[in-house]
């Protein structure tokens, strides 16, 4: 009816007590219910007295709530001892009274029954301890071991039915830690009583990787995760990683940022990836997936971001001598603080416990970008559904704190597949493929982007060179025969430069052969003109030498008639002719 | 068990001038104690007569010694000396088991 354990202000909320416990406050919207006794059961070795110490340890250093540890299974020096390495220092705690312990030892080869009983001694004592520090919090840890110390079980179970009872009156926040049972949750059926919240905690083992879960089965009055949580035990105590919580609700960044590669960039709408997107680098091995991502490292290092680097491949020393060599100082950043390699085998934990611990060193490291190099073989951690779960969780995560993540990830085979291993693509916002493209003889790298949501991407292949600038993408020379790459577009674009120089030559010569004719003409036309002109000259002196000898023949015609004395006056003409005729 | 260790036990339950070191504890005057108290000193005047002392503890006043004795059921008899120590719990209705339980039987044929 009313679980709005989201719900603001509610007569009908519950109040609780935080347990202090990463993660765990989160999945139960704030911790245990207050003032009622919690049940946390599990198989031996999962950590119930741990998650219990924890709940009064935090409790006390935290919330200022002292607590009582009644203990079943353990001496109090065995406790101390036993979570000293965990940074938990209950002596001290102790000696501030902020903690008690108290050891119940149950021997049933001492105690003999005889009759009716009650186990009022028990309620005196808790109630001594409570009242002595003023306990908020209350640990049992067994309290089925009681079962083994007394004969009467109908007597117990009422006494216990009793004891929660009472403690509830007693108003304590309780941690009740039971058994698991075979087919129940506990092997004296204590969730009869402990009603109000139950807790499992689990320990698998699958394929040899053992994962710790913890799952809230039940949280009366309260709208509670109630998935399997993994959670995991270290250095820091428990913590519960509630990483699917986190759902769809992160805002999405205008910002852009360069990949470190010019003409990338260029293919990326011109501005680079978005801040907090998801990128993906895939590609067959040796494509070079490393050094895109070393490219983006740098280039977070340079605008002075932290990045995180998780290489489940190569050691650091291997990745920043291998960068090195195409040009890409990681060692610089490395010194100055702004890059942190976390190295580690995928099959050194489980996929949970992967996880928690990228979860822990982004915390802690503060990241804007994340590297993992590569995703795909986390797999072998796990089983694919897992890793794809895993993976799912950790871009949540990663995209809730507007980290850019940068995943890796190695496609098997031969065949150029448009897919991940770990079936991840939907979740990226960026891919990059990168494909071996062999041809004549060789093998060159060829770079696509796949998708890129939320700009205008290249459609094109770029040819993909790794040298010791970095690297640089190339246009692929896309003829009738294909897509060229390597050596093949090096010949062809000799082909076409030595075919160009070839025209170019031809054309050099029809020009001069041309003009070589055209001189040819010219020569004619001049040697024409010459004749021509030698004509008309010939011409003028055949008319001009006719005009003298006939004016001379005149001349001569008169001379003559003059020296004849002929008839005066005669014609000129009849005469001249006369005259004329008779001297040729 | 060893023929040396029965022959010390047969020894010292025979021996009739051992004292018994009794402790009851109970908690307040509830019945079962009640009936526990009327019940012991039946049975001690029965069977250890004139060689024991009972000691009756309330833990409603004295509830750090719970702790101290590792108390956890009421009433709960607790018999120190001779030893070993023996924890009888309840409210000592049957005088028969109390005797197996104090290893009195052979004592009392």
């Amino acid at each position: 009816m009313a679980k709005n354990g989201n719900g603001k202000g509610s007569m009908a909320k519950l109040a609780k007590a935080p347990t202090g416990i990463q993660g765990l406050d989160e999945i139960t919207g704030g911790g245990l219910p207050l003032g009622r006794p919690s049940l946390v059961c599990g198989a031996a070795g999962c950590g119930k007295t741990l998650f219990a110490t924890e709940f009064l340890v935090r409790g006390a250093v935290e919330h200022g709530d002292p607590g009582v540890f009644i203990a079943f299974e353990e001496t109090a020096e065995e406790l101390t001892a036993n979570v000293r390495s965990l940074g938990f220092d209950l002596d001290k705690l102790v000696a501030q009274q902020k903690l008690l312990i108290d050891h119940i030892v149950l021997d049933s080869a001492q105690i003999e029954e005889n009759g009716e009983f009650d186990l009022d001694g028990l309620f005196i004592r808790l109630g001594y301890a409570i009242d002595s520090i003023g306990a908020k919090r209350v640990v049992l840890d067994t309290i089925e071991t009681l079962f083994s110390g007394f004969a009467n079980q109908a007597i117990l179970r009422a006494e216990l039915r009793r004891l929660f009872r009472w403690l509830k009156d007693k108003g304590v926040t309780a941690v009740i830690t039971a058994e698991r049972g075979d087919g129940t949750l506990t092997r004296q059926g204590l969730e009869e009583y402990v009603s109000d919240c139950v807790i499992l905690l689990d320990h698998r083992v699958t394929e040899q990787v053992t994962t710790r879960r913890l799952r809230v089965v039940k949280y009366r009055g309260t709208a509670h995760g109630t998935n399997e949580y993994p959670f995991l035990i270290d250095e820091d105590g428990f913590s519960v990683l509630p990483v699917t919580s986190t759902g769809l609700g992160h805002k999405a960044s205008d910002e852009r940022f360069s990949t470190g590669i010019a003409r990338l960039d260029a293919m990326l709408g011109g501005k680079g990836l978005y801040r907090g997107s998801s990128i993906l680098v895939s590609g067959t091995a040796g494509t070079g997936k490393s050094s895109i991502s070393a490219h983006l490292a740098r280039e977070s290092c340079a605008r002075g971001e932290r990045c995180l680097y998780f290489a489940f491949e190569e050691s650091e020393s291997q990745i920043v001598r291998n960068m090195a060599s195409i040009g890409i100082d990681l060692h610089q950043w490395i010194k100055k603080g702004l890059l942190r390699f976390v190295p580690g085998r995928p099959t050194a934990n489980g996929l949970e416990m992967h996880l928690a611990l990228m979860h822990r060193q982004i915390r802690q490291f503060q990241p804007r970008l994340v590297v993992v190099d590569p995703i795909s073989n986390l797999a072998q951690a796990g089983t694919l559904h897992d890793a794809t779960a895993m993976m799912m969780r950790l871009i949540d995560l990663l995209k809730t704190d507007q980290i850019t993540a940068v995943l890796t990830s190695l496609t098997k085979g031969g065949e150029q597949r448009e897919e991940t291993e770990i079936g991840i693509s939907s979740l990226i916002d960026t891919w990059l493929l990168l494909r071996t493209i062999e041809l004549g003889g060789e093998r060159n790298r060829g770079l696509y982007v796949i998708k890129s949501r939320g700009m205008a991407h290249s459609n094109q292949v770029r040819e993909f060179l790794l040298t010791s600038r970095g690297i640089e993408l190339l246009d692929v020379y896309v003829g009738p025969e294909g897509v060229l790459t390597g050596s093949m577009r090096t010949a062809q674009e000799l082909r076409e430069r030595a075919a160009e120089e070839e025209r170019a030559r031809d054309a050099d010569s029809r020009r001069r052969s041309a003009e070589r004719r055209r001189r040819t003409i010219e020569a004619q036309i001049a040697a024409l003109q010459g004749e021509l002109e030698d004509e008309a000259d010939a011409e003028r002196r055949v008319v001009a030498s006719e005009r003298t000898r006939l004016a001379r023949r005149d001349e001569d015609r008169s001379e003559m008639a003059r020296s004849r004395q002929a008839d005066a006056p005669k014609p000129a003409n009849g005469r001249g002719g006369a005259r004329a005729g008779a001297r040729n | 068990m060893s023929a040396a260790a029965k022959a010390k036990k047969k020894a010292r339950a025979a021996a009739p001038e051992e004292f018994w070191n009794l402790r009851l504890y109970v908690a307040g005057h509830s019945a079962k104690c009640v009936a526990a108290v009327r019940n012991l000193n039946a049975f001690c005047e029965t069977h250890l007569a004139g060689r024991y002392r009972i000691e009756v503890i309330d833990l409603l006043e004295n509830p750090k010694l719970a702790r101290d004795d590792q108390i956890l059921a009421i009433p709960t008899l607790v018999r120190k000396v001779p030893e070993p120590l023996r924890k009888i719990v309840g409210d000592l209705s049957s005088s028969e088991r109390m005797l197996v339980g104090f290893d009195l039987r052979q004592a009392s044929p």
